[in-house]
């Protein structure tokens, strides 16, 4: 499945974007509703899940579509759940131009309370170190 | 190493088919300990390298092994996708980085060690780097092209007793033991396909 923008992000782009990746199209969908009921469209989100061919898996081209479509200049926060769902978004983020890598992070956190206390995080302005230290909070050390 | 078009096409076919013929098998050792689909995953990637394997194999072998990796992460996915993809344009970047004194083992040495970084594995972890690691060592002592093949099958046959500890056969535990991983499996075929074409077509 290729990558949605949630909603239309235009007036947001202030604020740190948030990417959700996961192997399942459905998880995707269904973890960016619950973020779009937190904080409306005051936050760039996007999302992808599956691999090419729509079957459970992640593909590179769809997570960099899906960058592209929550991109901020606040910088994007990108939530995923399992370990392909990781590298593959690596490998993403590595095929930008790097002024833009570097700003985009792939937190270390549970993929739907993540996203969901990031947008919380984002929507209200703060930095993109911040957004991710604050979802990266849920994570055990 | 110097390979002319003619052969890099023909390594990209007999890759190609190798993979087609043990897909099956490839899934069928991925769902004993992960999500099954890495033979389905394999075939997507080699699929789209054999579509552009002419002008893939019109490029320096640098640019071309860049290029094999760049097309593999674009549609293998899965886990193995980003870890062949690096193995793939780490070994490209490092020859054409080499310019003439290319040193085939130490640009492999240094793409098998961005795989492991890529993974955060190491040997013993039960992935493809237990293959690539000791692939890598019999090619610095310049073995035979057999005497690597073998080495290579050997090697994946050895991750059945490992337990996985990378990747999603780690959550089974002590249960991924006993089935052998198949990312070492395929990196084995590819291995033992690669070097029976390069003893038969090109004795080193």
């Amino acid at each position: 499945m290729n990558a949605r923008a949630a909603q239309p992000s235009a007036p947001a782009a202030a604020n740190v974007g948030i990417v959700i990746v996961s192997h399942s199209p459905l998880v995707a969908k269904g973890a960016a509703d619950m973020v779009r009921q937190m904080v409306g469209d005051c936050v760039p989100l996007a999302f992808t899940g599956g691999n090419a061919e729509g079957g459970l898996g992640t593909h590179v081209a769809g997570i960099a579509a899906a960058i592209e479509a929550a991109w901020s200049e606040a910088g994007v926060a990108v939530f995923v759940d399992l370990g392909g769902a990781e590298t593959n978004s690596e490998m993403a983020v590595e095929r930008l131009d790097p002024a833009r890598a570097a700003r985009v992070a792939i937190c270390n956190a549970p993929l739907v309370e993540g996203a969901v206390i990031a947008a919380a995080e984002a929507s209200g302005g703060s930095s993109l170190a911040k957004v991710v230290a604050t979802a990266e909070e849920l994570s055990p050390r | 190493m110097h390979l002319a078009a003619a052969d890099l096409a023909a390594l990209i076919a007999l890759c190609r088919a190798e993979i087609d013929r043990h897909g099956a098998h490839l899934s069928a050792l991925d769902s004993a300990i992960g999500d099954g689909d890495h033979g389905a995953n394999m075939r997507r990637g080699l699929e789209a390298v054999f579509a552009e394997r002419d002008s893939i194999a019109r490029l320096p072998l640098p640019a071309a092994l860049e290029k094999i990796g760049l097309v593999l992460v674009m549609n293998i996915g899965g886990a193995a996708g980003p870890l062949y993809g690096t193995l793939l344009m780490e070994l490209g970047r490092g020859l054409a980085a080499q310019g003439c004194g290319e040193d085939f083992a130490a640009a492999l040495e240094r793409a098998v060690a961005a795989v492991a970084r890529r993974g955060r594995s190491g040997p013993g972890d039960k992935t493809l780097l237990d293959v690539l690691y000791p692939v890598q060592a019999e090619i610095v002592r310049r073995s035979a092209p057999g005497h690597i093949a073998a080495c290579a099958r050997s090697a994946a046959q050895s991750t059945q007793a490992m337990q996985a500890r990378r990747g999603r056969a780690s959550f089974l535990g002590a249960r991924s033991i006993g089935h052998e991983d198949p990312g070492a499996s395929s990196c084995a075929l590819l291995t033992a396909a690669i070097c029976g074409y390069l003893a038969e077509h090109r004795p080193l």
